[in-house]
């Protein structure tokens, strides 16, 4: 019998490639605020902004001064939409990436959160299990990494958000998937190097064919958010894009420009490429074999008597 | 018998081969974040010597910021050469940018006046700090940021003064090898005269960088590229260089690693800057 249940109605994204002043979290507010107004004229059902939005990338030790509890965020985020959108603009959901003071610890964190209205609605808070600490970076030095890859409900359905780095590595995406996302936000922070590609920078090749092999393979959908500008000569690589279950890039920002993505994320591709391509289900499958094989140098289950 | 299918040979510096349309973006987008949005500052000065290094980092800038914004100073000392006043000229008539000759020969001769026996080393150093001395009081006069035209290859080498060349706040071009320069300067249409030349710092007559250093450039660059990825010297020589080229790069970097760091202090707190109270340049 053909299924009659209706399509779901697509989704309406967009994609904020944030260019931050450092350290200047009241500035960037503002600016902020600004882009929401812009956004308001046809608000988006979520925005997606890139990782530490709101005070640039590379801290070092002013980490400590300009982290804030999830909380705090989501309430400047929260006030930077009434503040840009108005007062009586309805509810938005947003996922953005800020450096989180946790009771003293810190993290390198992004949530997901609906603000306007009222008050606003953390959902989840996803903090950076992957920090790099080689070359250029020193996330280690500074950050606790986090511990858990949560999915959770947005307004696409089930999504999870991998910052950066987590998303460099092919089993996040993976675990993400085989927990039920369908959407993969990637807040991002990248320095460019590499002048040798054509037409654009190697970093910036590297992180799409890594984006969509994540999205072609799980039939999921990546919206990558990059922070773009540069910090103190090294230069956020932006490139923000969508890339569809299908693995087709759906819009694509350029490396150096703060600027605006819309799309949808369509229900329909999402369901198609499952379809076509099952490789999810046959990894769900295969799963037990790999995972429990004595040979993976994961530490043992101590049973208890 | 099935065909044998190999690798292709590797071309040693296609590993170095840089976008030049990529390479001009990126380096005109750092000039303007770095003087525009970050110190609100919209006139560069930059030596210009007439070779070309200073001639790639005046279009950059040129392009930047505009050609009325970027003033070229030329400090000819007695000995330099003729050709360089020319070359510069080149550079300065081909973007349209403000130019100005100042002599460094009476304040440099004032101060060795003092320093009789000073040697051709000593006496190229008071050159160019003299050379900085003038870049940055220019800068205090124009209202203009100092633009570094030091490259890669010879900061590796330490074939620069300290505290001299490699003293302004930006260099669009300190992260790039001397052969990138050399593209870079092709692709942005830089006279073919300052681009075939041979480089020198023109601190003595017929000198050149190359004869200073005991190699040549692409060989060096070569040479540098695979040192920085980490590779062994074995693994060096192993594709295509001598021990004797490898073993004289590979010197001349760890000798001189202290040139491309501040000034070493002696950490006596938990608080020593840039040591435990780490902030960015940018902060």
């Amino acid at each position: 019998m053909k299924n009659e249940t209706p399509d779901a109605a697509p989704t309406d994204i967009a994609v904020v490639q944030f260019k931050p002043l450092k350290g200047d979290i009241d500035a960037n507010v503002f600016v902020l605020s600004e882009i929401f107004a812009q956004l308001s004229v046809a608000p988006p059902a979520i925005v997606a902004l890139p990782e530490a939005c709101l005070t640039g990338y590379f801290l070092e030790g002013a980490v400590y001064e300009l982290a804030m509890s999830a909380d705090a965020f989501a309430h400047t985020l929260h006030a930077a939409w009434r503040s840009g959108a108005g007062a009586d603009a309805g509810a938005v959901d947003v996922v953005c990436g800020f450096f989180e003071n946790a009771d003293g610890t810190f993290y390198n964190s992004a949530l997901y959160a609906t603000i306007g209205g009222a008050e606003p609605r953390l959902t989840h808070v996803h903090r950076k299990m992957f920090l790099p600490t080689y070359g250029v970076f020193d996330e280690d030095r500074f950050l606790s990494r986090g511990r858990h890859l949560g999915v959770f409900a947005s307004a696409f359905g089930s999504a999870a958000i991998l910052i950066c780095e987590d998303a460099w590595h092919s089993i996040m995406p993976t675990v993400a998937a085989l927990k039920g996302a369908r959407l993969l936000f990637v807040p991002s922070a990248s320095p460019g190097r590499g002048l040798s590609g054509s037409g654009e920078l190697e970093s910036v090749a590297h992180w799409k064919s890594i984006l969509r092999a994540s999205a072609s393979e799980h039939g999921v959908y990546v919206v990558y958010a990059g922070l773009t500008g540069f910090e103190g000569g090294k230069g956020m690589s932006g490139s923000s894009c969508i890339i569809s279950p299908a693995g087709t890039f759906v819009v694509e920002a350029p490396a150096l420009d703060a600027c605006i993505l819309r799309a949808q994320l369509d229900p329909a591709e999402f369901e198609v490429a499952r379809a076509t391509l099952p490789l999810l289900g046959d990894l769900a499958g295969v799963l037990p074999d790999l995972w429990f094989d004595a040979e993976i140098p994961l530490p043992k289950r101590v049973e208890n008597g | 018998m099935l065909p044998v299918i190999e690798p292709p040979a590797v071309d040693p510096l296609a590993a170095l081969a840089i976008d030049g349309a990529v390479t001009t973006a990126w380096l005109q987008a750092f000039l303007r974040d770095e003087m525009l949005t970050r110190r609100k500052i919209d006139r560069a000065v930059l030596g210009l010597s007439g070779g070309i290094d200073s001639a790639v980092v005046a279009y950059l800038c040129a392009r930047a910021l505009g050609p009325q914004n970027v003033y070229a100073i030329r400090m000819p000392y007695r000995t330099s050469s003729a050709d360089s006043l020319h070359d510069a000229q080149l550079v300065i008539d081909a973007l349209g940018i403000n130019a100005q000759t100042i002599e460094i020969s009476d304040a440099v001769d004032g101060y060795l006046r003092y320093a009789p026996d000073a040697d051709a080393r000593r006496r190229g150093n008071v050159m160019a700090r003299m050379r900085m001395l003038t870049l940055f009081d220019q800068s205090a006069a124009l209202g203009a940021l100092p633009v570094g035209t030091g490259n890669k290859t010879e900061r590796l080498m330490g074939y620069f003064t300290w505290h001299a060349d490699d003293t302004p706040p930006v260099n669009p071009i300190g992260d790039l090898f001397k052969t990138q320069v050399w593209a870079l300067a092709r692709y942005l249409e830089v006279p073919v005269r300052v681009i075939d030349k041979a480089p020198s710092a023109d601190l003595e007559a017929n000198q050149t960088d190359e004869s200073d250093l005991g190699i040549t450039y692409a060989k060096a660059d070569q040479i540098l590229s695979l040192i920085l990825a980490g590779y062994r010297d074995a693994a060096i020589v192993a594709r295509g260089s001598s021990a004797a080229e490898v073993q004289l790069v590979r010197g001349r970097v760890d000798g001189t690693h202290w040139k491309r760091h501040l000034p070493t202090t002696a950490l006596v707190s938990g608080t020593a800057i840039n040591e435990f109270y780490l902030r960015p340049v940018d902060y």
